[in-house]
């Protein structure tokens, strides 16, 4: 069977289950899925995350996804990829996205998974803007995220 | 041909998107930021730190020195920060 590519951005949240059992549906082929699900992340005092609004470039975003998708599928034996990313207003506990791999063994689904985070947390056109008790501004951009994706650019 | 902005370039410029029609001597993404660095406060606030500022030409990345000869569709926004 080919690969299953799945790509969304949306507002409304998603069940990470019901995301998994979509990919291996019906499959018998698949020995591994690995998930990674990004979550907004509250805390304490006034500089903690009351909220987080995310902004994203439509149509950019897809075809970025849809790219290091492609490129991971290249790359690891995958049967299924799945990235689901949410926009708009995210309070803490929530997901924001998740990330799915899907491979006949977990060394491909492991690798695909974090491969894909590291390109799409530098390269994919989101951005998080922060509500706290203080105020609020736009999250500023990591250097370790570029550093995580340069690790897998190949010579 | 169209400029969209994102995020607090937009919120610097005061408006997501516009069409622009820059003179022939603006030839790259760089030069382009140059000149619409020169349409106001509020371009040279947005544009203040231009290396901070990344670029698309139709949904691809693109360095200061890429041509925008033939681009529909050019985007400046900050370093991404989804996932």
């Amino acid at each position: 069977m080919t690969a299953a590519v799945t790509i969304r951005i949306q507002t409304a949240d998603f069940d990470v289950a019901q995301e998994i059992a979509a990919l291996t549906n019906s499959r018998t082929d698949i020995g591994a899925v690995v998930t990674f699900s990004g979550i907004c992340r509250g805390g304490q005092g006034g500089d903690a995350t009351t909220a987080l609004t995310l902004e994203h470039y439509p149509g950019m975003a897809e075809a970025e996804i849809a790219r290091h998708a492609e490129e991971a599928m290249t790359r690891w034996p995958l049967t299924g990829v799945t990235i689901v990313h949410r926009v708009g207003r995210i309070v803490p506990g929530e997901n924001i996205m998740v990330v799915l791999t899907a491979s006949a063994h977990r060394q491909a689904a492991f690798q695909a998974a974090e491969f894909l985070m590291d390109y799409l947390k530098a390269h994919a056109p989101f951005w998080k803007r922060e509500e706290t008790a203080d105020g609020t501004g736009w999250i500023a951009a990591k250097t370790d995220d570029d550093e995580a994706a340069a690790r897998w650019d190949k010579d | 041909m169209k400029v969209l902005y994102f995020a607090w370039v937009r919120e610097r410029i005061g408006k997501a998107e516009e069409t622009i029609e820059p003179p022939v001597a603006v030839r790259t993404v760089g030069d382009l930021i140059g000149w619409l660095t020169t349409r106001g406060d509020e371009y040279a606030y947005a544009f203040e730190a231009p290396k901070v500022i990344r670029a698309a030409i139709d949904h691809t990345h693109v360095r200061p020195d890429t041509a925008i000869a033939g681009a529909r569709e050019i985007a400046f926004f900050p370093p991404m920060t989804g996932g």
